[in-house]
């Protein structure tokens, strides 16, 4: 790649929300803003190579991308156009209150992530809006045909307008429970891009794990004092830590206690481990943590042992206890059981695992789980049948792989 | 921005009777804060008849427009700087009124 190229790619990835997040502002419409935002790195790729970088790229090209957008809205021609140019040429509106933390880009997220829209969309408009992921990209993460995709981000950006979703930070008393929609979006697409689901997919997406770690750090630098939003980072880091140890070279998934423990990411361990660290003093001063730094703590302990007999599963089950306290979902009441395994048997574990059965029995790791617990208890007949139902219902291909070896082991 | 506030009522799941005394203090914070337009409860929709005038003489019939479980039980009509206000009011409303409450902006 050349100079050039390296400098656009990286203004693409450090400045594109910050682009249209100013450009939103300003304008009152995300389509605005949008489509001069890519007017604006088209331009780029075709000047920068002839006139250079310019010093502040951030500055170019949200100069650019404004007199782009101005040029648009004099092209459509609108009666009111005078007025409107007026406004914006001078723009000596007063400016909004400020929410809580002023930033252009927390704006930006928040109305991607408005409660008014539904989750896909939400996810959809997040990548595009402050990912800056393409529409066609967006398509193929989520395996969902281009047209579609464009018409979810149609129709997200239409409700914004027609129901006035407001381009805002909330305010303090609700900022807490706007968060963590925002955390659940960015959750679900590491996930997405962590255990990938269909079968014409690669089984782990590190385009969509390296975005969800890229936008939570954004947030993270946007609200420092946000236990979760540290939770969440820290989680993400470590899982992503064991990204590479995690699929054989046959593109098997490795469990976690059979993993090359020396492929790890270390700088990604010792990262998490930091943000944890600085979580359990918080909570140690008394801050009650909340799922995602719970669940980082649960990753800490995993990645701290060197071997996976050095694991401090009682420490492991005492952190998913707390955890249940929290959320009664049976997903991590079967987490739980899988610890319990290592710390009390798999005798004891089954049983807590089969009290799920009404919830989880159509739960691919439910049977997953079930299956590998039977084995290590000589069950091998019900082992066999629990393995044809995970196989069955996994959609990752990296797992039906394990699974299926799995099952050819039965004696 | 003036946004119309449903109530809906669910036959299989029905919201509790007798709400009006909480509906009533409700509406009057909705009037003292300035939020309030119009609001009325509506007849069954047993009362209710549709006409259809579109062809060459009029059609009268009875009932709803859509037989469905859920049906309008009566309306808001609110005034409020921007949804997010809305929203907040409605998930009060839907408390009060012990139902299920749709938010739609007038164009």
């Amino acid at each position: 790649m050349s100079d050039v190229e390296e400098a656009v790619t990286r203004a693409h990835h450090d400045e594109w929300a910050r682009v249209v997040a100013a450009l939103t502002r300003r304008f009152g419409d995300l389509d605005i803003a949008e489509e001069a935002a890519a007017e604006a790195f088209t331009t780029a790729v075709e000047r920068w190579p002839a006139d250079g970088v310019p010093p502040k790229p951030g500055a170019w090209l949200t100069t650019t991308a404004t007199r782009r957008a101005i040029d648009r809205i004099r092209r459509e021609n609108k009666r009111d156009d005078k007025h409107k140019e007026a406004r914006m040429v001078y723009d000596n509106t007063p400016p909004e209150p400020l929410g809580a933390i002023d930033d252009d880009r927390l704006r930006l997220i928040f109305t991607c992530c408005h409660p008014a829209l539904a989750m896909e969309a939400r996810l959809a408009l997040t990548l595009r809006m402050v990912g800056g992921l393409t529409v066609p990209e967006i398509a193929r993460a989520f395996l969902v045909a281009e047209s579609a995709m464009g018409q979810r981000i149609t129709r997200a950006k239409a409700k914004i307008k027609s129901a006035r979703i407001p381009y805002r930070v909330p305010a303090e008393e609700d900022l807490a429970a706007r968060v963590s929609g925002v955390l659940a979006v960015l959750f679900l697409v590491f996930n997405e891009g962590y255990l990938a689901t269909g079968p014409d997919t690669d089984p782990v997406r590190h385009d969509l794990t390296a975005e969800a770690i890229r936008l939570t750090r954004l947030i993270r630098a946007l609200l420092p004092e946000d236990g979760e939003v540290a939770g969440l980072l820290a989680l993400m880091l470590l899982t992503e830590a064991r990204r590479t140890a995690r699929v054989s070279a046959s593109g098997e998934l490795v469990p976690l206690g059979e993993q090359d423990r020396g492929a790890w990411d270390a700088a990604l361990v010792a990262e998490g481990h930091r943000l944890v660290r600085e979580r359990l003093a918080a909570a140690a001063a008394g801050m009650a943590p909340g799922r995602y730094q719970i669940l980082a703590a649960i990753n800490a302990v995993h990645t701290s042992a060197r071997d996976v007999r050095d694991t401090d599963w009682s420490q492991v089950v005492a952190l998913y206890d707390q955890l249940v306290r929290l959320d009664r979902s049976p997903i991590i009441a079967l987490n739980r059981a899988i610890a319990v395994a290592e710390l009390d048997g798999p005798e004891v574990a089954l049983a807590a695992v089969d009290r799920l059965e009404d919830e989880l029995a159509g739960y691919h790791a439910y049977q997953a789980t079930r299956a590998d617990l039977l084995r290590r208890l000589g069950r091998s007949g019900e082992a066999r049948a629990a393995y044809d139902r995970a196989i069955e219902l996994a959609g990752n291909t990296a797992e039906t792989a394990y699974l299926t070896r799995r099952r050819e082991q039965l004696r | 921005m003036r946004y119309l506030v449903s109530v809906i009522d669910d036959t299989s799941n029905p919201g509790s009777t007798d709400r009006q005394p909480a509906i009533s203090a409700f509406n009057e914070r909705l009037i003292a804060e300035g939020y309030w337009v119009f609001a009325g409860g509506l007849a069954d929709t047993d009362a209710a008849t549709v006409i259809d005038n579109r062809g060459e003489q009029a059609v009268f019939s009875d009932g709803p427009f859509v037989e469905s479980k859920e049906y309008l039980a009566g309306v808001w009509v609110w005034e409020a700087p921007d949804l997010d206000v809305a929203l907040e009011l409605a998930a009060e409303a839907s408390k009060v009124c012990d139902r299920k409450i749709e938010v739609r902006p007038f164009r």
